[in-house]
């Protein structure tokens, strides 16, 4: 089936089988590796992608469900070179180890700071919980996400 | 330790991290090889079963297979090894069945892989994989370690009938435990399980194998903690291949926990097969397989009994301890039991008299293995919970009764190591000192206080003590020789310095998570005074670095980490040569200090950079000198290193449910000198949650017919953000003194302490409520805690 999908604002048509998964295709047909698969079941939230600005994990979404969305992985997140205040504050307050669920947390986070300008640690913490980090025990994750959200609350400001 | 621009100490941010946040990192399913085909396996659904028959035709005919492979094409291959060992009490040798590669006539446990399946997509080698027809035959199967040891139990395998792989002693002789243990006025004991876990990296194993016919050479990229090692047991020991023809390469690797510092059947396979069909094989495991193929950690079954004087002193222990090694012997299963588990007995105490009994037994089961703390874990917490637990029955102060039987402080330099009575001479400890900073950081009295009144208002507080001392990476070689170890347990560090005075460190230590390529240059940068952008760290690629044993048992910064250092010392030497020939002195006057070597007394001076391009321009140079700035180590350390520390956790338990909310931890580490801080903390912060995770919510789950029923993330529940409160960490430094940095171990250490801190301070709450239990199995599920509150004599 042919699909035509925006992925970090670039245009894409494909033929792509019925049966392949999103996050297939944005690995292995438009190379966008830093997409991850952890446990293909919607747990581990490591394949987590924005469609249509809203977090979705793309290995229980067929590449063919895509068809004209819009889609963004951690490869467009920064804008015009400029890292998210989230990929900054990550390196920052050491929110990741092996970095293998990182993408995935981080773009579920940039949708939450969207929507909650001052979390709460219980905020942040609920609203990770589709997502499983075997490294950081989540303390500095949950730091990292405090301390973008101070970041993102400046540039309101200035 | 720090000579020179004070990097070492500071929390400097990770410099690798860019590629992780931008989605550049390379993991090794991000990669893909010209004309690459993808292994599916076929899998056994049995935990034990006969092959009757396997037909592959039907499935070699479906579209893109490109090859399948049985156990019967791989007859003459030898299996897997394993890396250490144990030999029984009386000196029969241990039981080491084959592991091979592919099941050949019987399997063993449930998903041993009996079929590998080549295609030209991963969808077509899955969808083949479902063509393959094995008839098997199904037998009874085997799946605790008590139950293996009973008479008629079913058996593994034809060299072990009694399913012993060994029985292993250690300590003092028994019959001394024993009269010890008669003269004691209070004896508390404990029948417990540590339950089977499962290390569950993040990324999925992924293997690609490769062949190069013209050159003979063949290539693995794997997603492995030890690169070099599992080249040398795959050439040396499995496929027979010599090691220059073999190149092994560890991208980025998603967190290992252990789990990944083992010889996998797989990475044999895509290599083996490669050659046969000259094409790039890839397999990457699904999560299911992850669940039931990657070692599991911990399953033992322990008796335990500490006996004490009137005074509360410890006279006496002793432990008798059944370890579940699964179906077969992974790399390193048999020292995880014994001389990790084992010789952590004498814990932070003076126990006079103690002795240790270990069998080990086949089960059809996945196989057991080093996970996070390996054995270490296992003993601690025999010996907290028991303390604890000898407290309560005591009416003792848990942490008054951990005071009074804490071995004195000693350095190492002024004061001797520790020997004690279980093989391990201790390098250098301060117990107290961690103890104390964890009570203060508490609040005791205070909590105590609040203890009351909660139970007075019908509420259950509870407060859980470990103190624990580890031991990291395994040395020296000869020593770990003697005890069964069948590989050398240094490490390699090679600094060459460019002549532009850039220096390239290639360690045999490779991280997958832990941030060596930020640590390590901050030693190198340190110790040359030089910026730490003008270090790189490469590591994980056996074509780049010349030789190295890996990462595990927290090992990197006390053993890759010296060897660094031993280099870093041998350019610093010969840059005083080159040094003092420019500068028409005496070598031994020239100092080497802020990146400047110095004729002492003067201002004469030449900069690191002057050194390095003389050496590759030796234009003025020492006669007798040869040219270049370029040197490696091999570092064999003189003693494992022996952080210690004391973690402490405070639960409410709801009364009506049972749940237990963990709303305070505090973990006082002592892991000897802190190159960064912050990393530090961050090894200890995800120690501390796996640690939680045992005593809270993991366990793997097997029926009796050997299936594992919760091999999936919605079925075996991993600590997620909202289960954990922020922690409360604090560290006191007891530097090693047998190592040049004076570093100790920290990647495990979390996760030694923070299991019975957590299970201590449920009991502890519901002895303030009187329910006077003495156990409960892990992981404390509501229902669990819930059913000890009804029936108090548990």
């Amino acid at each position: 089936m042919q699909i035509h999908v925006k992925v970090n604002k670039v245009d894409h048509i494909h033929d792509v089988e019925p049966r392949v998964l999103l996050v297939h295709y944005l690995r292995d047909v438009l190379r966008y590796t830093g997409t991850h698969i952890g446990c293909e079941t919607s747990v581990c939230g490591t394949c987590t992608v924005h469609v249509n600005n809203k977090p979705t994990k793309s290995c229980t979404m067929f590449a063919v469900q895509a068809d004209g969305c819009e889609i963004t992985t951690i490869e467009g997140l920064a804008v015009n070179g400029e890292l998210h205040p989230l990929q900054k504050s990550f390196v920052e307050m050491h929110g990741l180890q092996c970095g293998f669920c990182t993408p995935g947390i981080i773009m579920t986070a940039a949708d939450f700071l969207q929507r909650h300008r001052q979390p709460s640690e219980e905020d942040i913490r609920y609203a990770l919980k589709g997502h499983l980090c075997r490294c950081t025990g989540y303390h500095n994750i949950i730091k990292s996400i405090q301390y973008a959200a101070g970041i993102m609350k400046e540039e309101v400001a200035v | 330790m720090s000579n020179t621009n004070g990097l070492i100490g500071q929390s400097v941010k990770r410099v690798e991290d860019n590629r992780f946040i931008t989605g550049k990192a390379n993991y090794t399913d991000d990669i893909v090889l010209y004309n690459q085909t993808y292994a599916a396996f076929v899998r056994c659904p049995y935990a034990h079963a006969k092959i009757i028959s396997t037909d592959v035709e039907a499935a070699k005919a479906m579209p893109g297979v490109v090859a399948i492979y049985t156990g019967a094409d791989l007859i003459d291959v030898n299996g897997v090894p394993c890396g250490w060992q144990v030999n029984f009490k009386n000196g029969d040798t241990m039981r080491e069945p084959k592991h091979p590669l592919l099941a050949a006539g019987k399997v063993r446990h449930s998903g041993e892989a009996v079929a590998m399946v080549i295609a030209d997509t991963r969808e077509q080698a899955t969808d083949a994989a479902e063509g393959v027809n094995v008839q098997y035959e199904e037998l009874p199967a085997v799946v605790s370690a008590a139950a293996a040891v009973k008479q008629g139990a079913p058996v593994l395998h034809e060299e072990a009938p009694d399913n012993r792989c060994f029985d292993w002693e250690l300590g003092n002789p028994k019959v001394e435990v024993d009269q010890a243990m008669a003269g004691a006025a209070h004896i508390t004991s404990l029948e417990f399980v540590n339950q089977r876990l499962i290390p569950n990296a993040m990324e999925p194993r992924s293997y690609i194998g490769s062949y190069e016919a013209a050159s003979g050479k063949y290539t693995l990229y794997t997603s492995t903690q030890a690169p070099h090692l599992v080249r040398l047991l795959m050439c040396a020991y499995v496929l027979g291949i010599p090691e220059h023809k073999v190149r092994v390469v560890g991208p980025d690797v998603g967190g290992g926990f252990g789990s990944k510092c083992f010889h996998y059947t797989e990475e044999a396979l895509v290599i083996w097969a490669s050659k046969k069909i000259g094409r790039p094989i890839k397999w990457t495991a699904e999560r299911h397989e992850s669940f039931l193929l990657d070692a599991h950690g911990r399953d033992h079954i322990t008796k335990a009994e500490m006996g004490f004087d009137k005074e509360g002193k410890i006279l006496a222990l002793r432990v008798k301890t059944y370890a579940n090694l699964g179906a077969y012997l992974s790399t390193f299963s048999t020292c995880v039991p014994t001389y990790l588990h084992g010789t952590l007995m004498q814990g932070l105490y003076t126990t006079p008299k103690i002795n240790v009994d270990v069998t080990a037994v086949f089960t059809n089961t996945t196989p057991v293995d080093a996970y996070r703390g390996a054995g270490r874990p296992e003993a601690t917490y025999l010996l907290e919970r028991l303390m604890d637990l000898a407290a309560h029955e005591m009416g003792r102060d848990p942490a008054e009764l951990r005071f009074k039987n804490f071995i004195p402080p000693f350095d190492g330099i002024n004061q001797p190591g520790y020997q004690t009575q279980v093989a391990l001479q201790y390098d250098s400890g301060n117990y107290h000192g961690v103890l104390t900073k964890g009570l203060e950081m508490l609040g005791y009295a205070d909590f105590r206080q609040k203890q009351k009144e909660a139970a007075k208002d019908g509420k259950l507080l509870g407060v859980g003590f470990s103190t624990y001392v580890e031991a990291c990476g395994i040395a020296p070689s000869s020593v770990a020789g003697a005890l069964g170890a069948r590989a050398g347990l240094y490490e390699v560090g090679h600094v060459r310095v460019q002549p532009t005075g850039k220096v390239s460190v290639y360690t045999g230590s490779h991280s997958h998570g832990q941030g060596h390529e930020t640590t390590f240059a901050q030693v190198v940068a340190d110790k040359l005074g030089i910026p730490m952008e003008d270090v790189e760290v490469v590591h994980g690629d056996t074509e780049s670095v010349a030789f190295g044993m890996g990462t595990y048992g927290s090992r990197s910064i006390a053993v890759g980490g010296s060897a660094i250092v031993l280099s870093i010392d041998k350019i610093v030497e010969k840059g005083k040569k080159i040094a003092a020939h420019k500068l028409e002195a005496s070598a031994d006057d020239i100092e080497f200090k802020q990146g400047k070597f110095t004729v002492k007394g003067t201002d004469k001076s030449l900069s690191f950079g002057d050194i390095a391009l003389t050496a590759y321009v030796p234009h003025v140079y020492p006669k007798d000198l040869e040219p270049g700035l370029d040197f490696s180590s091999f570092y064999d350390p003189a003693n494992f290193t022996y952080p210690f520390g004391c973690h402490i956790a405070v639960v409410e338990i709801d009364k009506e449910t049972g749940k237990v909310r963990l709303t305070r931890f505090i973990a006082v580490d002592d892991v000897g000198n802190v190159i960064n801080p912050m990393i530090v903390e961050g090894q200890i912060h995800g120690g501390v949650v796996q640690g939680i995770g045992q005593a809270l919510l993991e366990g793997a789950e097997y029926d009796e017919n050997g299936q594992l029923t919760n091999g999936s993330y919605m079925d075996y529940s991993m600590p997620r953000a909202d289960d954990v409160p922020m922690f409360e960490t604090a560290s006191q430094v007891t530097p090693c003194p047998h190592n040049p940095l004076g570093v100790k171990g920290a990647g495990e250490a979390g996760t030694i302490g923070s299991t019975p801190a957590v299970v201590n301070a449920v009991i502890d709450a519901l002895w303030s409520g009187g329910h006077q239990v003495k156990d409960i199995l892990m992981p404390l599920t509501s229902e669990r805690v819930w059913k000890a509150m009804q029936d108090p004599v548990s």
